[in-house]
């Protein structure tokens, strides 16, 4: 019954007369009193142009679209444009394209993504017989792969830390079940290049590394030339593309324009047992063991490639405080120019266009007004902390975290803050704590 | 035919000898394109002469002329009397006489460079005399801590400067990362009185190289900032942002305590302090 739609003629025609005594009465009970847009029983957008707007300070109507006033509405309209991506479902693949993704911290990376694209490029040629796109992940896949481009995704068990055999034995698993037509790797240092050589060693194929280009080709044997970088990245090769690759990033746009299925896709075989060789010596050790990421001093991490960078500008004048927050917080040291042409900061730790160019995951800027040289230096960050005294500077538009106040104020209180953390942390874990410090000091003797 | 040379001789101490073989390649110079030691090779070699205790022999499969002379007495000149020298022609697959010459050795461990300067430098070699040896492999090092009772204690370099530990057991095939340490200068009177002893093997052709084309690196196009927006507006915005929109959070009128809680906050969000 509630299915069917009633429409009340007099009621619809009152509220477009705008000169009816009734004519707002009826709006709001229509459920649109000052909406300029809304959905028509046939399912078309209506608009009244008469509602859109604001009366000005002259009796005039006045529209402002710099979406400021309409932030709500045209937030709406791009949620809804997400989910309207057209759906791409491949329900009988001619063939498939394994994905292994890196996934640094759980996410895909943009590498990652111009992985899939590269996949899409290669499922997607030939209309008649289109292949689907498989992501393989080690632990659950990210909510986003099915608008990355994945038809399929094959989710292994996770594996933690430094495992390259198991994490090997469970991709000869998926090649033995799916025997997919491609293999793509990204032709990163310690993820996919990594895994990707080792497989490649495994299952006797030669693969192509640092590729960067595709071209179709008929007359090679999967159909494809390929362009790979080689020779320490001084030579381009040509060659016919083999099943293994292993790709730079930029090797294909990432898609952004259609969703797909990302169906699950189960191993029938279910997962096969790591059995590690016998070695030759008789020690009885596991092969690699992983025993977890080492401390790193930070001030001696090169600043290009800190993660975590607390930076001082002309504004600091408590150098000692400035260097003691650094160690507390084990934090990279950089500097604006002022601070190095003043001598309180060695050259090697200016950040800027005549600087170093950072890429640090968080940046804290204390005391440095943002001057657009310095701000180039640090476009590639992704979280920025400007501590400064002045509101109206362009560190603090820059800012995703802006404090205002005292520099050497906030820094000592964020480092007795710190403190007290690890404090509160070091009480509750003390008493394992003790119990190690003993077992080291019976090691010792 | 294997190559008929003995291992090296142990030493009569009861502390045992670590054999390593250290595997060179003939690097190119990135500006005059002249050959030279392989950086990574270099650290490599130079990652091995800082175990005490160990015995290392550098191998490098591969011709033997002018140009590549003069990149192995590099090596040489890092203090040593001699090198093993597998000579092989111009494009053969220099893993097949490797993995030969290592079978028959029998060393405890091998280093190598994470990929060549010439040549496909893809960086297989290491994968596949692991995968005929059967042995462990560890990549992109950063240092050896120790070798005892055949377990090795090595770092591991990860991105952003920061090192993994991991222990691996010998014997076993590491690769060396730019993060290692430098390799020292090459000594010019050792390197003129090092000697490249010559063994005859069986070469291998790599036929697919040979099929392939190699042409100096072209340029890679420069990705383009495509702006698929749905409307006219968005597509003016996207045109005439500013590169920096604001959106942030700004503090002002807070105490120091305050503003320090709101940092800490974000800065554990972010997991950066350990
Ligand atoms: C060709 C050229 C190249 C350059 N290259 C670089 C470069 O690579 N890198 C670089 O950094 N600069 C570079 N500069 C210099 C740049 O233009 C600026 O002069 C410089 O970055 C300003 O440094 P600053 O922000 O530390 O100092 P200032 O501009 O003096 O800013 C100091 C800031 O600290 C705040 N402040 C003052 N006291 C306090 C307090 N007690 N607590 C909190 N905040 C306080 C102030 O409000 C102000 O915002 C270059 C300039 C030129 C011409």
């Amino acid at each position: 019954m509630s299915e069917i739609l009633r429409r009340d003629p007099r009621k619809e025609w009152i509220a477009r007369n705008r000169l009816h005594p009734k004519h707002l009465e009826v709006l709001a009970e229509l459920g649109r009193g000052a909406a300029s847009e809304w959905m028509g029983p046939q399912g078309l957008v209506r608009k009244n142009p008469h509602a859109v707007g604001f009366m000005g300070p002259h009796g005039i109507r006045r529209i402002d679209r710099s979406g400021v006033q309409q932030g709500q509405g045209a937030g709406g309209a791009r949620a809804s444009a997400a989910v309207s991506k057209p759906r791409v479902e491949i329900d009988e693949p001619a063939f498939l394209v394994t994905v292994v993704p890196d996934m640094g911290g759980g996410r895909l990376s943009g590498h990652d993504r111009d992985l899939l694209g590269l996949a899409r490029q290669l499922a997607d040629a030939d209309p008649d017989a289109r292949g689907a796109v498989a992501v393989v992940t080690f632990g659950a896949a990210p909510e986003d792969v099915d608008e990355a481009g994945a038809d399929r995704v094959i989710a292994l068990e996770a594996v933690e830390g430094f495992a390259p055999e198991r994490r090997l034995v469970l991709l000869e698993a998926v090649e033995r079940e799916f025997a997919p037509r491609h293999w793509l790797l990204p032709d990163s240092g310690l993820g996919g290049g990594d895994l990707g050589r080792r497989m490649a060693a495994r299952l006797g194929e030669r693969p192509v590394t640092g590729l960067w280009q595709v071209i179709e080709d008929p007359e090679a044997p999967l159909g494809w030339q390929c362009t790979a970088r080689g020779a320490a990245g001084s030579k381009d090769i040509l060659r016919p593309m083999p099943r293994l690759v292993m790709a730079l990033a930029e090797c294909a746009e990432p898609i952004s324009e259609t969703r797909h299925a990302a169906t699950p896709l189960m191993l029938e075989a279910g997962l096969p047992e790591v059995s590690e060789p016998a070695l030759p010596g008789g020690v009885d050790a596991p092969w690699i063991e992983d025993l977890g990421q080492v401390p790193v001093d930070p001030a001696g991490v090169a600043l290009s490639e800190a993660e975590f960078i607390l930076s001082a500008g002309n504004g600091v004048r408590d150098w000692d405080g400035f260097h003691e927050a650094a160690k507390v917080l084990g934090a990279t040291e950089g500097a604006s120019r002022v601070a190095v042409d003043d001598g309180y900061m060695p050259r090697d730790r200016q950040v800027g266009a005549t600087g170093t160019w950072v890429t640090a995951r968080v940046y804290v800027a204390v005391g440095i007004s943002g001057a657009i040289q310095h701000l180039q230096g640090i476009q590639p960050c992704e979280k920025v902390i400007s501590i400064n005294m002045d509101a109206g500077c362009d560190m603090v538009k820059r800012a995703d975290l802006a404090v205002i106040g005292d520099a050497a104020a906030v820094l000592s209180a964020l480092v007795a803050r710190v403190q007290s953390a690890r404090g509160q942390e070091g009480a509750t874990e003390s008493s394992d704590a003790s119990a190690t410090t003993d077992k080291e000091a019976r090691n010792a003797a | 035919m294997p190559p008929d040379i003995q291992a090296p001789k142990r030493r009569a101490s009861t502390t045992p000898v670590l054999d390593v073989v250290a595997l060179v390649s003939v690097g190119r110079h990135p500006v005059t394109g002249r050959g030279r030691r392989a950086d990574l090779d270099a650290r490599g070699v130079e990652l091995a002469l800082s175990l005490p205790e160990a015995q290392t022999r550098l191998v490098h499969a591969g011709r033997y002329d002018a140009d590549s002379e003069q990149a192995l007495r590099g090596y040489l000149g890092m203090g040593f009397k001699d090198l093993t020298l597998l000579e092989q022609p111009a494009g053969s697959d220099v893993s097949v006489a490797l993995g030969e010459a290592l079978e028959d050795w029998g060393p405890q461990l091998v280093i190598a460079g994470e990929r060549a300067e010439q040549g496909e430098g893809s960086g297989m070699l290491a994968y596949l005399l692991a995968e005929r040896l059967g042995w462990p492999l560890v990549q992109g090092l950063a240092a050896i801590e120790e070798v005892s009772q055949g377990v090795a204690t090595v770092l591991q370099a990860l991105p952003r400067g920061q090192r993994r530990r991991l222990k691996v057991r010998l014997p076993a095939i590491v690769t060396v990362d730019s993060a290692a340490p430098a390799a020292r200068q090459s000594a010019f009177g050792p390197a003129r009185r090092g000697e490249c002893q010559s063994l005859t093997v069986d070469a291998c052709k790599d036929e697919a190289l040979s099929s392939w084309t190699m042409q100096p690196a072209r340029k890679r196009p420069k990705r383009l900032k495509i702006v698929k927006a749905a409307s006219a507006r968005d597509r003016f915005k996207a045109a005439a942002a500013k590169a920096e929109g604001g959106g942030g959070q700004v503090l002002s009128d807070v105490t120091p305590d305050e503003g320090a809680e709101a940092i800490y906050k974000l800065l554990k969000d972010e997991g950066v302090l350990r």
